[in-house]
């Protein structure tokens, strides 16, 4: 397969690379050729962090050139509107979970904040098909990580990642309750 | 679940998907390191991550975090002297710290054989500059190798180890934040038996080990010379590597991230130039560089942050009178940022447009055209005690007092609506900083900032300078009881190590026998003490500290979580009494409060932890006590 360049982003503390390592297994589990990298340290407090996961054949760096990434995964709304602008391709897809955790500016500096409204409009105006995932009722929102995952999946948004390739990962990762929890959360979404 | 520890002590060869930290700490394993000493400081933290998920009595090596780079490299160097194969680690700045003890090293007889693991930065991703430690290290006149992809951590780390042991030396291991961090299938090797011999080994006559005077000389003259053998070692060093092209009139000299970056650009390219792709940088193979030139009309030198190996292959030209068209740097913007694929792609067009075919555009609108979307920088953690302290404190004082900063999470109060902490420098400059800034200033008093884990790495000597030359500033301890930046790593007012219970070490006490005579405390929720004390201790005319407490949040919510039958527990907003004052949002800034349209607050429920720090801040009294969310809530931030 050629390459496939996966772009994923959230605020620190939402579980980004969790959700990462997962899809990372999840190729590697499909027979991909992976790379991956992770944001860690100074970021994870409150800041914008990335991950990228490359897939196939003539994949060198584990990093993404500007608006090179097929696919944007973000667990926050302002950051899937600054990625998909930043890193996705026109006529990519944007996969995302629609909560909104205020930036700063919004919230002292009375900065407008980006709606899905907003969003969608710019994803019309370069051909970027739009996947919205939110699930009322969740009780952890760690939770949303699980989520969104279940959702790229069931839309085969991954060339060839299916869900027993993500029950792997999941087992490789996880064990006892959380394995279970998170397990019949992904099923969930699937049924 | 495949659980790290294991993996890493599998006997039999393997394959993995890990990051370069964690391939190191498996390398460490077979090689047989003995003794392993770091400072916390990203990208390197995850080795010790690695480490620590090998139970200590699996673990087949003594690991510390020591009180920082410098006594690290100095509990490394100890034990290799007296026979251990022993390894340092820490970030790029610890060897600006280190560096009395490291430029010492390559003088040395270490009989053990050492390895020093430097984590550069380029492009700053979590360090106050991006320095080229390549620099530093010639200096010393150490040997550098730089590995790439994952596996050549692991890879490079085994042929250090085997290259210090066998010529009683440092060997210097160089990666950036991208190599520390990067995941790919890395396959292991058997894990070889090591016959364990502890009996100890120092005889000063292996030495000399004492570098005085008349006495530096030898030691001198024998670490150029095994520079030279490592000169030697290089030319025919697996570690160095020829990739023939379709283009054999131009070549390109790289390592590192950037030859990876180079990989990918050259994906799409016409032709493809012949590669000399470095493994060891310092000393470079000057012979097979020399023949890399001799048969290329134009050799590229793809070098990130400094023009190290540049100014040297230039040299070595020139020595040789070469024809060889040699394209270094060719702008500021070339010393500058990480080397990443669309990086290389610019530097490289700059010289050889015809290689580096112009993309069809990226996609339309820019984002310069579109209404920007707000910036999100770094921010303390909801229920962070600095945010409480920050926010008493800034009552305290005049808008015209001084504050400085120190590293740590607490740095990040420079930015609104804090702003507290306007001058930053490195670990520990605070003190020093502050008492500069009190001189021949009667009018504004002068505040500064230290966190507990920089207290005992490199805070004290300041500490002890405003005490020694009665310095009338205030310095406020942000005392969290971990090292929260870099993950929460111990420390030595922790009452815990990396491997056991310790008695932990009273910052208090430490600066009651230092002779501080006005020392406060309290913990940061307590507002109105803290504002109260802090304005006591600026007062004073004399040098005084406030030791402002509470547990790093983060860290507390992680450990309760785990904790069977754990409960979470968040504020909410009552709407009868909110004024719509907008203090809690705007002023004391936690994130878990989010303002809507209409202009009413609400709390997000994705990030409320209930510790309540903000009830006292609200004029209105309309933040309800934090309550048990035992109902399924769903609506998180909106």
């Amino acid at each position: 397969m050629k390459a496939f360049n996966i772009h994923l982003t959230g605020v620190g503390g939402q579980g980004i690379g969790l959700l990462s390592e997962a899809l990372l297994r999840a190729s590697d589990h499909a027979g991909h050729r992976v790379k991956g990298v992770d944001t860690h340290g100074l970021a994870q407090r409150g800041g914008v962090v990335t991950s990228r996961i490359r897939l196939g054949e003539g994949v060198h760096s584990p990093l993404i050139g500007r608006r090179r990434a097929d696919l944007v995964v973000s667990l926050e709304r302002h950051e899937a509107g600054r990625s998909a602008r930043e890193a996705l391709k026109d006529g990519g897809t944007l996969a995302y979970y629609d909560t909104s955790w205020q930036p700063m500016e919004v919230r002292i500096g009375g900065a407008e904040p980006f709606s899905s409204q907003d969003l969608q409009a710019e994803a019309d105006l370069r051909g970027i098909q739009v996947v919205r995932v939110f699930k009322p009722g969740l009780v952890d929102a760690r939770q949303q990580n699980m989520v969104l995952l279940a959702h790229i999946v069931k839309r085969e948004l991954v060339p060839g990642v299916g869900r027993e390739h993500v029950r792997q990962a999941l087992d490789d990762l996880m064990a006892g309750r959380m394995l279970q929890e998170n397990l019949a959360l992904v099923e969930a979404e699937w049924a | 679940m495949k659980r790290l520890g294991e993996m890493l002590m599998r006997p039999e060869a393997f394959s993995e998907i890990v990051m370069g930290n964690t391939a190191l700490a498996r390398a460490m394993i077979e090689a047989g390191a003995r003794v392993i000493a770091s400072y916390p400081g990203s990208p390197t933290p995850e080795i010790a991550e690695a480490i620590g998920s090998i139970p200590l009595e699996k673990r087949p090596f003594y690991f510390e975090f020591s009180t920082n780079e410098k006594v690290a490299a100095e509990v490394a160097y100890g034990a290799a002297v007296n026979g251990r194969l022993a390894t340092v680690f820490f970030k790029s700045v610890g060897l600006n710290v280190a560096l009395d003890t490291v430029v010492q090293l390559p003088l040395m007889n270490i009989i053990g054989g050492l390895v020093l693991i430097l984590g550069d930065d380029p492009g700053a991703n979590s360090s106050q500059n991006e320095q080229d430690n390549r620099r530093l290290i010639q200096m010393a006149y150490a040997p550098v190798l730089e590995p790439a992809s994952p596996a050549e951590p692991y890879v490079f780390y085994k042929e250090a180890a085997r290259l210090a042991r066998e010529k009683r030396t440092v060997v210097i291991l160089r990666l950036t934040t991208h190599v520390c961090h990067q995941k790919e299938r890395v396959a292991f090797d058997a894990l070889p038996i090591h016959e364990v011999d502890d009996r100890p080994r120092f005889d000063p006559a292996n030495g000399p080990y004492i570098p005085i005077t008349a006495r530096v000389f030898p030691l001198k003259r024998q670490a150029l010379a095994r520079l030279a053998d490592f000169r030697e070692y290089a030319e025919t060093s697996p570690l160095n590597r020829l990739l023939p092209g379709t283009d054999s009139s131009r070549g390109i000299i790289a390592w590192g991230l950037p030859y990876l970056s180079l990989l990918d650009v050259l994906e799409d390219a016409p032709q493809k130039p012949d590669i000399l792709k470095l493994g060891m940088v310092v000393p470079f193979p000057r012979r097979l560089v020399a023949d890399f030139l001799t048969h290329h009309a134009q050799v590229k030198i793809l070098e990130e942050l400094d023009d190290v190996l540049e100014t040297e292959i230039k040299a070595l030209a020139f020595d040789l009178s070469l024809h060889t068209r040699i394209i270094g740097k060719t702008g500021l913007e070339d010393w500058m940022g990480e080397y990443t694929p669309d990086k290389v792609r610019e530097v490289l067009a700059r010289s050889w447009p015809d290689l580096v075919p112009a993309r069809p555009p990226a996609g339309t609108p820019e984002p310069e055209e579109l209404r920007p979307i707000p910036a999100r920088p770094a921010q303390m953690c909801p229920g962070c005690g600095h945010r409480s302290a920050f926010y008493a404190i800034k009552k305290a004082l005049a808008g015209s007092d001084i504050t400085v900063a120190d590293i740590g999470c607490h740095s990040l109060g420079f930015l609104p609506p804090y702003e507290m902490g306007q001058l930053l420098m490195c670990m520990g400059a605070s003190t020093g900083m502050a008492a500069g800034l009190s001189l021949f200033n009667q009018t504004r008093r002068v505040v500064a900032f230290l966190g507990d884990s920089t207290f005992f790495h490199a805070g004290l000597p300041g500490v002890i300078n405003a005490v020694f030359n009665r310095h009338p500033i205030t310095l406020i301890v942000m005392e969290n009881g971990t090292t929260a930046m870099t993950g929460h790593q111990d420390h030595a007012g922790s009452g815990r190590n990396f491997n056991q219970e310790t008695e932990k070490i009273p910052i208090r006490r430490v600066l009651e026998a230092l002779g501080v005579q006005s020392i406060f405390e309290t913990d940061t929720y307590d507002q109105a003490k803290l504002i109260d004390l802090v304005r006591q201790a600026t007062a004073l005319d004399h040098f005084s500290v406030v030791i402002a407490r509470h547990p790093c949040m983060l860290k507390f919510t992680r450990e309760q979580r785990r904790k069977a039958g754990h409960q979470p527990r968040q504020v909410a907003i009552d709407p009868e009494k909110c004024q719509r004052i907008h203090e809690c949002v705007q002023v004391f800034g936690c994130p878990s409060f989010q303002i809507q349209e209409d202009g009413r607050v609400v709390v997000n429920t994705d990030l409320c932890i209930g510790d309540g720090s903000c009830r006292p801040t609200c004029p209105a009294g309309a933040i309800d006590p934090p309550k048990v969310v035992a109902e399924a809530k769903g609506e998180g931030g909106r």
